[in-house]
């Protein structure tokens, strides 16, 4: 994928940066509304935030990861209290005995795309253009990080009254079941610092130039539909992206399961899709997008955005209606999903869905 | 007895009066810059036309721009005292962040917070304190504020707080008015708050319109009840605007879309409202709007409270058209002054009437200037404008059915007679349609909660919602054995074990009397 290398963060560029975080989202992860609004209040506050590449940092550099963990709901009704994730930061730095050089985003895909930006903003430190998922995934244990032996743990979890959590678990699995239940206590949601890592692991380990584009979807969404283009078509060019189809949601079926938004839609074809339909799976973002009869046009951990067929505005699961006019986008995921761990940790399977993985580009 | 209803709209204030299910007469006068006028001028009108005397009415129903407006132009809000129930929580984003700052210094800006808030399941973040927000009362009447909006964190669950907030506040601010969010908005505290503290900054413009509105009933002899339309389609008491203004936002569109309904006797249809600058275009379902489900945006501000789910695109009966090829469509219209601005009334400008009338379709002014353009520009402006309509009907169709069109207002004749698989239907009266909706309104009541299946199943929390709301419409004067359920939707909560589902219930009746 190519993108211009974001250098800084400024006030201007948090309105991109949320889009492409909600683009990224695919269909999930939360509005980054709420965190688009703490970055910018904390950039006010202390200025700019410098963009790192992660090659620049020293092999022994601390590079900590934070984010909200829980019900995205929850945290647009119970706001943080602000200083929660910084707090969460600095226990773990207080538990490892060195302070952290670089904030790193974890999930660049709604809600947590923009937290990470609030607290680097907040203690002054730079953000690694990079993140762990490339996307949004449910769980914690879903990054790339997992696929390169770096536990989450020592893993810190505050909570606005001033609690601190300090986990370590045998491995990232079971760090996700226990703070899955703290996040509970802590009233649905909490925020974390976890995954401490090298310079040298991250180098390894991160998907890289995530927060360059992020700010480049979200550019050319607000670029082209100032120019009244749909912005499908630049996106498809400039991110090696796939217009899987065309067409009006037609059903929307929901139901919850463990905790999870459940579901799927059927899209029936319009224009060059006509007398088609396609069908998307989804459990918070979208895994899976089939023809009707029941070849796979995409499959996770590829990803699979829902796109408003005037506006090119990402549409997420929970607002998805019939009626809606769509545009089903589909982007290669980052090499490291392809391999056979990272096939394990997010592939269809996991997610319950009885077939094996195939490239998005191997399919259309 | 005869129903009047009205509605206020940016360029026409329209009049009807009804009697049973038949529109007797149907007026149309100029919306004046104080309002009452209009609406005086209109209802004598229909009342001269059709000889009925005022002791004769028997209720008012009134739909009105007047607080919309006053918030899109930031006129006549007053300084209102935000205090939001959430600490230690929610400190980071203070009340009114995202406020456009014209509209916030409109308000005045003033904002506490303090102890108090829910979390998702009930428990308490913190428990309230007398004390502070005593205090916080004493330094709000330091201010001369007497307008108050109190909102707790996750108050749509636990409304307990903002109440008890507010009566400990009320021993130091005996005269003040207090908005509970909790009333207007749904869950995300930001949206909700900030309809909250609109509708507070509003409430002193309430007063006094409720009041001239009465004045102005009086003057004709008018001495029956009267009631404002909400949003939903029903109907409010003069003391429930007084206390809700906000709930009035967006009622014309929805007095459309009801009137539309009534007219035809379509229950499931898409309804297009054609003015002079713009089209509405909304989805009927079961004979109501169809609610917007994502935050609304009002004068730059998010609020999630009730609205409907309205398409506007930038094509009306007074649309500019330049006959490029292809040819350019709005967004700039003449409005009212298209009768002398409309080549077809003598003046200089090309509007999308006039290519209606060149090709036919509507006899009104002369079809000479439009035809000068030859017949096959126009159908090709035509079509476009064709297109433009089919869009948006298709954006808001809500099932495969082939529901058909509803098409009202003055520009309705734009319409074509299909569009794509949908038959469209023309009411009698189609014009004055909006008027029509107000005075058919009905009296409602609704419920939006989050409850915990672990603890009761399904169908007990809906029918503790369904009670609820039934009370909630007989204390605003419905009939109860007139009521029934309008709509019920139950969404479970992503991410959370324990069964959490949130409850949204809607009941409606007639009105009483």
């Amino acid at each position: 994928m190519s993108a211009d290398i974001l250098k800084k963060i400024d006030l201007e560029d948090m309105k991109n940066i949320a889009l492409g975080g909600a683009f990224l989202g695919t269909g999930g992860g939360g509005d980054p509304y709420i965190g688009r609004l703490m970055a910018e209040q904390a950039i006010r506050a202390n200025g700019p935030v410098d963009v790192v590449d992660v090659d620049s940092l020293a092999d022994d550099a601390l590079v900590i990861p934070v984010a909200m963990m829980g019900a995205p709901t929850v945290m647009l009704e119970k706001l943080p209290r602000g200083d929660e994730a910084n707090n969460a930061l600095k226990s773990l730095e207080d538990y490892l005995g060195k302070k952290a050089d670089a904030i790193f985003c974890i999930e660049a895909g709604g809600l947590n795309s923009t937290i990470p930006i609030a607290v680097a903003a907040g203690v002054g430190l730079p953000i690694v253009d990079g993140d762990g998922m490339g996307r949004a995934f449910p769980e914690l244990q879903m990054v790339s990080m997992t696929m390169h032996d770096i536990t989450a743990c020592p893993m810190v979890m505050a909570d606005e009254k001033g609690n601190s959590l300090v986990l370590n678990t045998v491995d990232n699995l079971s760090t996700e079941k226990f703070a899955r239940v703290i996040t509970i206590e802590m009233g649905g949601a909490g925020l974390i610092a976890l995954y401490p890592m090298t310079g040298a692991q991250a180098k390894k380990a991160i998907l890289r130039g995530s927060m360059s584009l992020i700010n480049s979807i979200g550019r050319i969404i607000h670029e082209e539909q100032a120019a009244n283009r749909n912005p499908v078509h630049k996106l498809s060019n400039d991110l090696n992206g796939v217009s899987l189809f065309e067409g009006r949601v037609m059903d929307v079926d929901r139901r919850t399961e463990g905790g999870f938004a459940r579901g799927s839609c059927t899209i029936e074809g319009l224009g060059s899709y006509d007398g088609e339909s396609i069908s998307l799976e989804f459990q918070n973002e979208f895994l899976l997008a089939k023809t009707a009869d029941g070849k796979p046009k995409a499959i996770t951990p590829d990803l699979i955005c829902l796109l408003d067929l005037e506006t090119g505005q990402p549409i997420t699961t929970e607002q998805i209606r019939y009626g809606f006019r769509v545009i089903v986008f589909g982007l290669p995921c980052d090499p490291q999903w392809r391999t056979d761990h990272g096939i394990e940790l997010a592939g269809p399977r996991y997610f319950g869905y009885d077939l094996d993985y195939q490239k998005l580009e191997a399919l259309n | 007895m005869y129903r009047i209803g009205i509605d206020v709209g940016g360029t026409n204030t329209d009049a009807v009066i009804m009697h049973g299910d038949k529109v007797l007469v149907g007026v149309k006068s100029p919306t004046t810059s104080d309002v009452m006028s209009g609406v005086v001028n209109s209802i004598k009108k229909a009342l001269d036309d059709t000889q009925i005397s005022a002791d004769q009415i028997s209720a008012v129903m009134i739909g009105t721009t007047h607080f919309t407006n006053a918030v899109v132009e930031r006129r006549n809000m007053s300084e209102t005292a935000a205090v939001r129930l959430c600490l230690p929580a929610a400190q980071c984003l203070p009340p009114m962040v995202d406020w456009p700052d014209d509209i916030r210094e409109a308000v005045g800006g003033h904002y506490w917070m303090a102890a108090g808030g829910n979390e998702f399941d009930g428990r308490e973040i913190s428990k309230i304190d007398e004390d502070e927000l005593t205090k916080i009362a004493d330094e709000i009447a330091a201010k001369n504020i007497e307008t108050i909006a109190i909102c707790s964190v996750f108050s749509p669950v636990n409304d307990d707080m903002e109440k008890r907030a507010a009566a400990i506040m009320k021993k130091r601010l005996p005269n003040a008015n207090f908005t509970l969010s909790s009333e207007i908005g749904r869950l995300g505290i930001l949206e909700r708050e900030n309809a909250a503290i609109m509708n507070a900054s509003l409430r002193n413009l309430s007063t006094h319109t409720v009041d001239a509105f009465r004045r102005a009933l009086q003057s004709l002899k008018l001495t029956c009840p009267y009631f404002i339309t909400q949003n939903d389609g029903t109907l409010m008491g003069s003391d429930f605007v007084q206390a809700y203004p906000v709930l009035t936002f967006a009622s014309g569109p929805t007095n459309s879309m009801r009137g539309a309904s009534f007219l035809t006797g379509e229950q499931n249809a898409i309804v297009a409202d054609v003015g002079g600058t713009s089209t509405d275009v909304g989805a009927l379902v079961k004979g109501f709007p169809r609610p917007a489900s994502t935050s609304v945006d009002v004068g730059g501000v998010r609020t999630n409270f009730r609205m409907p789910d309205v398409f506007s695109i930038a094509l009306g009966g007074g649309t500019i058209i330049e006959p490029t090829d292809p040819a350019k469509i709005g967004p700039k219209s003449v409005g009212y002054r298209i009768h002398e601005e409309g080549k077809l009334f003598g003046g200089n400008t090309l509007t999308s009437t006039d290519i209606a009338v060149g090709l036919g379709i509507a006899d009104i002014g002369d079809a000479g200037p439009a035809r000068e353009l030859g017949e096959e520009k126009l159908k090709q402006i035509k079509a476009q404008i064709d297109d433009m309509i089919t869009n948006a009907v298709e954006r808001m169709r809500v099932s495969p059915d082939p529901i058909p069109v509803l098409a009202v207002g003055g520009g309705s004749i734009l319409i074509p007679d299909q569009i794509g698989d949908l038959p469209v239907k023309r009411p009698e009266n189609f014009a004055v349609a909006n008027a029509v909706g107000a005075a058919i309104g009905q009296i409602s009541g609704e419920v939006d909660r989050i409850y915990s299946l672990s603890e009761i199943s399904r169908d007990q929390a809906l029918s503790e919602a369904r009670k609820e709301a039934t009370d909630k419409a007989i204390a605003a004067g419905a009939k109860p054995d007139s009521i029934e359920l309008l709509d019920q939707e139950d969404v479970p909560l992503a991410y959370l074990p324990g069964n959490a589902t949130r409850i949204r219930l809607k009941v409606v009746g007639d009105l009483n009397g």
